[in-house]
């Protein structure tokens, strides 16, 4: 019957759903792109983000980000074509951009969306620089976040199928 | 299909193939030259031993499974992490050695779930379509299935589906250990380019996120190709009911011969764009890594592959008749033919097709066999209707190293020994 209303008469079928408001889609609208689109105001610090990460983190993915019963998240840099290779944020992860994205949504596993903006960005500054990415006295926000050029960032090569350089290029 | 005289007929074919070693040479010394499958009567068994009729239990609102018939997904924390607690379980795989036909029942359809598999409310789930659109929209679960739907017989595999065989060859894995990632349901919902006219995408728009409302909110770009905007759609419905929470209820992105990571369960949210997220899940998670260290990102398509599910690893035949089958599947389309090797890929002989083989759905292939008792190796290879044909594990190796993780659809082996016994190996 639904499928009948629809086919004949397309008016009623633009009527599906309602307008979603400015207001509402804000609070669902969290992703964030390499090119810092999505990014939210505020900022965090190194040191900060180390109480962060003691306090939400360390329990799963160990003290400095090694040694929990979760994803390792600092160290092997070189690994990546031995036969072991050490997969973190530090040695594979190509943007920042998902690490804050990703922390924000997911993380803590218990208690996801819980971290605050200004805590977000301190502890993904944190776990930058267990990596050696960002210095002891570093400070993450909307405009630095995106600029952070990540060791494995040049170490991906799309499918050339699904290339987003190359799709939809007009002829 | 063979005989059951031997057996209590409610044992599925793996369970007769794995009875106990004094079942198995009672029935060998028994069954004689007919062999193992088709059983030959046995002096004791006689009509008259069958049980008298008797009246049965109540009808009732909800069929449960026969009481002598067993039937689980293996819950797993990861490739051999296998009997964990239920809690670290990320995946549970489905027992394809025990399933006939090409549609996987639905409390054992494979899942793959990243924060637990929450049961929403429907009442209070709401799917918002936004950003690059002309009239950004919120629907509800009555809304979509005012809609005009589509039904479709797709698989859905995990990226992950066969990472056990990347290094090493367990040989006490069964086929639902290798292979037990991959099912196939009928769904039912709403088709996307639907829902895209409804909001009205900008032109300039080639990209979608798919976002769940798990705790993880597992989320994924997906170009928007012709393909993917015709076949692609939102689905309150599996194999005629609406989705069991496992799989996304009360809807989700059903993404035909697609990674299952880009069919994202608990949908609440699609937002058009005009470049990937980059994702969590595609740069540190379902991206391949390379033998010189690079990664192949993006490569969303499953591909062709195969597996001989009887007999399969840790049963146990006996010389004579044998009823090979197996599934067979290609995210590129429809099974065009399997083939089947009984020495060693040596030598190959075409499999018979149970119709129908839909595109992008699991199909079943059986063939004959006389196994003679001597130590062999049987192996499957399929080729779709694109041409695509399912790799042996040394060239697949020699492409793709041994580090990728995901995407493995390397031809699978299964050797048997003078015994009959039947063990999962690396070729």
């Amino acid at each position: 019957m639904a499928v009948a209303l629809a086919l004949v008469s397309p008016v009623l079928a633009y009527d599906f759903g309602r307008q979603a408001t400015p207001d509402e889609i804000a609070l669902w609208d969290i992703d964030v792109r390499p090119d810092g689109k999505g990014l939210p105001p505020g900022s965090g610090t190194v040191a900060e983000g180390k109480q962060v990460f003691a306090d939400n983190c360390a329990a799963c993915h160990g003290d400095k980000g090694v040694g929990g019963i979760k994803d390792r998240l600092v160290g092997g840099p070189g690994t990546l074509a031995s036969a072991n290779p050490v997969k973190t944020v530090g040695s594979y992860w190509p943007y920042a951009t998902t690490l804050f994205d990703y922390i924000h949504r997911a993380m803590p596993y218990q208690a996801p969306g819980s971290l605050s903006n200004d805590d977000t960005y301190a502890v993904a500054a944190y776990i930058l620089s267990l990596n050696g990415i960002l210095p002891a006295d570093g400070k993450l926000d909307r405009d630095s976040l995106p600029r952070v050029k990540m060791p494995n960032r040049d170490g991906f090569v799309p499918e050339p199928e699904f290339d987003p350089a190359k799709l939809f290029r007009k002829q | 299909m063979a005989d059951h005289g031997n057996s209590p007929p409610d044992l599925v074919e793996s369970d007769r193939l794995r009875a106990s070693p004094s079942r198995r040479s009672f029935f060998a010394a028994s069954a004689g030259l007919a062999g193992s499958l088709i059983a030959a009567p046995v002096a004791a068994d006689s009509l008259a031993d069958v049980p008298p009729r008797e009246d049965g239990a109540n009808l009732s609102g909800h069929s449960e499974r026969s009481q002598y018939v067993k039937l689980a997904r293996i819950p797993e924390a990861g490739p051999g992490k296998r009997n964990v607690d239920p809690s670290d379980a990320i995946n549970s795989k489905a027992p394809l050695d025990k399933l006939f036909g090409g549609i996987t029942p639905t409390d054992l359809h494979y899942e793959r779930s990243h924060s637990g598999a929450p049961d929403l409310d429907p009442a209070k789930h709401r799917l918002l379509v936004h950003g690059m659109v002309g009239k950004p929209l919120v629907f509800n679960v009555e809304d979509l299935k005012a809609m005009p739907s589509v039904s479709r017989v797709v698989f859905i595999e995990c990226t992950g589906n066969g990472w056990e065989n990347w290094k090493k060859a367990d040989e006490n894995l069964t086929v639902q250990h290798t292979h037990g990632l991959v099912s196939t349901n009928e769904w039912t919902g709403v088709p996307l380019k639907f829902i895209v006219d409804l909001v009205g995408k900008e032109p300039d728009s080639h990209w979608m996120l798919a976002e769940g409302g798990d705790a993880a909110g597992v989320a994924r770009s997906i170009p928007l190709t012709d393909e993917i905007l015709s076949e692609a759609f939102v689905a309150y419905g599996q194999n005629g009911e609406p989705l069991r929470p496992a799989h996304g209820f009360p809807m989700r992105l059903v993404m035909p011969g697609f990674e299952g990571n880009l069919n994202i369960k608990w949908l609440r949210r699609l937002k058009f764009g005009d470049q990937p997220w980059m994702t969590r899940w595609e740069t540190a998670r379902y991206t391949q890594l390379q033998a010189n260290g690079k990664a192949t990102q993006f490569q969303l398509r499953m591909d062709t592959n195969s597996v001989i599910t009887t007999p399969s690893g840790t049963m146990v035949i006996k010389p004579g008749y044998q009823r090979i089958n197996g599934l067979a599947w290609s995210g590129h389309g429809r099974i065009a033919k399997v083939e089947i090797s009984t020495d060693g890929a040596k030598s190959w002989r075409q499999a018979q097709l149970t119709q129908p083989a839909l595109p992008k759905a699991q199909v079943r292939f059986q063939m004959d066999w006389t196994w003679e008792g001597k130590p062999t190796r049987i192996v499957s290879r399929s080729t779709d209707d694109r041409g695509n044909v399912q790799p042996d594990r040394k060239s697949f190796i020699a492409a793709m190293g041994t580090n990728a993780l995901f995407h493995y659809n390397a031809q699978q082996t299964w050797s048997i020994d003078e015994t009959g016994r039947v063990r999962n190996v690396l070729d």
